[in-house]
């Protein structure tokens, strides 16, 4: 079971994150719990700055804009 | 026995091939319909059953005009400017300003807003990203005011619609402002109006994220996800900009405008940017309203004030910066923008 933060206030990119973590996950058929942070706080504490970001198990992986298929499938197998 | 496996080299070659050849043939279909836009303009507006001279056929003629020119202008723009930045992120930014009190942090701050990609709706973290990792706040704010203020297509627009002479002007000034203005912020030690979450909050941990490598192709198609998602939001605004500009351009007479925006009328900088601050629109909306103003005689100073208050001081911006900044920090920061603002009006009203 893999941890998935998504870091974002709630923008349309932040949604399109999650659809695409949620869809690698299935695909490649890891088990992935995704919480959504959306407070600007918590947010902030977490070292990102430009949304939405993306933290997995705890490790932030990306940062800014959509992520790459590819590589959010090798941070989910990792 | 699986020999298929490994070189995916040749294939990726062909693609990359396959982009160049692609935006290279983009830039030549486009510059080629740049060419056409006055005859396709002009057919346009015969289209209408209005005679060309009217009322009415001029605010056709404009419309028609200006919709595929801002449009081309927007598309190029945005891809250009999303292809330089990705050169550079927030992060990278951050770790360039942080700790820099010096003279020199301000204007530095000022250009790396231009060149550094960010969307106001992360403007939050961003802002306690820099704050907590030592980016003094002055320099903090050189760096908000000068991202929208003096962004690519702003004056890139100028640059096509007005022309370069004022579209450097505006460059020079706005560049001026977002610089003295986070300098003044800095020098009054505003740090104490910052909500108490923020103050308490010490540097968190600065973001280890690994670079990302980027081809050059990788970095093209930055560029065109950016016209994908800056463009497919934007347009809308774009045409209800040009429809204005198209109205006052047909409609408003001369005289009325000297009488209300000409450079006689001293009120009219302050009324400008009374008028300019609540209106929620973008570079690309505004432009075409800027460019029928100017065409309409109405004074420079009084047209670059209104247009620096639409796109620098927007109230959803400082909505969302209410949750950082106590609302005296935030209208201390009105008040210092709006004073830049206004002294550019009033110095070009009084030199033309």
């Amino acid at each position: 079971m893999k941890t998935v933060k998504i870091y974002g206030p709630g923008c349309k990119r932040c949604e399109a994150t999650e659809t695409m973590v949620r869809d690698a996950a299935t695909k490649l058929g890891v088990a992935v719990e995704v919480e959504k942070v959306t407070d600007a706080k918590s947010i902030a504490m977490a070292g990102v700055m430009s949304t939405p970001g993306v933290a997995v198990d705890g490790k932030l992986v990306h940062a800014g804009g959509l992520p790459d298929v590819t590589k959010l499938e090798q941070w989910l197998i990792a | 026995m699986t020999t298929e496996t490994h070189d995916t080299r040749p294939l990726r070659e062909a693609s990359d091939k396959l982009w160049y050849a692609g935006i290279f043939g983009a830039a030549i279909l486009g510059w080629l319909a740049y060419g056409q836009l006055i005859p396709f303009s002009e057919w346009i507006t015969a289209l209408f059953p209005v005679a060309r001279s009217s009322h009415t056929g001029e605010a056709i003629a404009f419309f028609a005009y200006d919709v595929p020119k801002v449009l081309l202008l927007l598309t190029s723009i945005v891809f250009v400017t999303g292809v330089l930045r990705s050169w550079f992120s927030p992060e990278k930014t951050r770790a360039i300003l942080a700790g820099k009190r010096e003279i020199l942090g301000y204007p530095l701050a000022a250009m790396l807003g231009v060149l550094t990609p960010f969307c106001s709706c992360s403007s939050v973290p961003l802002f306690i990203g820099f704050v907590s990792a030592g980016v003094p706040l002055g320099v903090t704010f050189s760096f908000l005011i000068a991202g929208p203020m003096v962004g690519p297509v702003g004056l890139g627009l100028l640059y096509g619609l007005v022309g370069w002479k004022i579209a450097t002007i505006y460059l020079v000034f706005g560049f001026s402002i977002a610089t003295i203005a986070g300098y003044t912020m800095g020098k009054m030690g505003l740090e104490r109006y910052l909500q108490d979450w923020v103050r308490e909050l010490n540097a968190g941990p600065v973001g280890d994220l690994p670079e990302e490598k980027l081809t050059f192709v990788d970095r093209l198609k930055v560029g065109v996800e950016q016209v994908r998602e800056i463009v497919g939001k934007v347009w809308i605004w774009v045409l209800v900009g040009i429809g204005i500009g198209a109205l006052i351009h047909g409609y408003v007479p001369e005289a009325m405008m000297l009488k209300i925006m000409g450079g006689e009328a001293w009120w009219s900088v302050p009324a400008a940017v009374v008028v300019g601050v609540p209106m929620y629109t973008n570079a690309a909306g505004v432009i075409p309203i800027v460019e029928a103003l100017l065409g309409k005689g109405a004074a420079l100073g009084t047209t670059l004030a209104f247009m620096m208050s639409v796109i620098a001081l927007s109230l959803p911006e400082m909505i969302i910066l209410k949750q950082v900044l106590t609302l005296r920090l935030i209208a201390i920061f009105i008040a210092v923008v709006s004073a830049g603002i206004l002294a550019t009006g009033f110095l070009f009203n009084f030199l033309l």
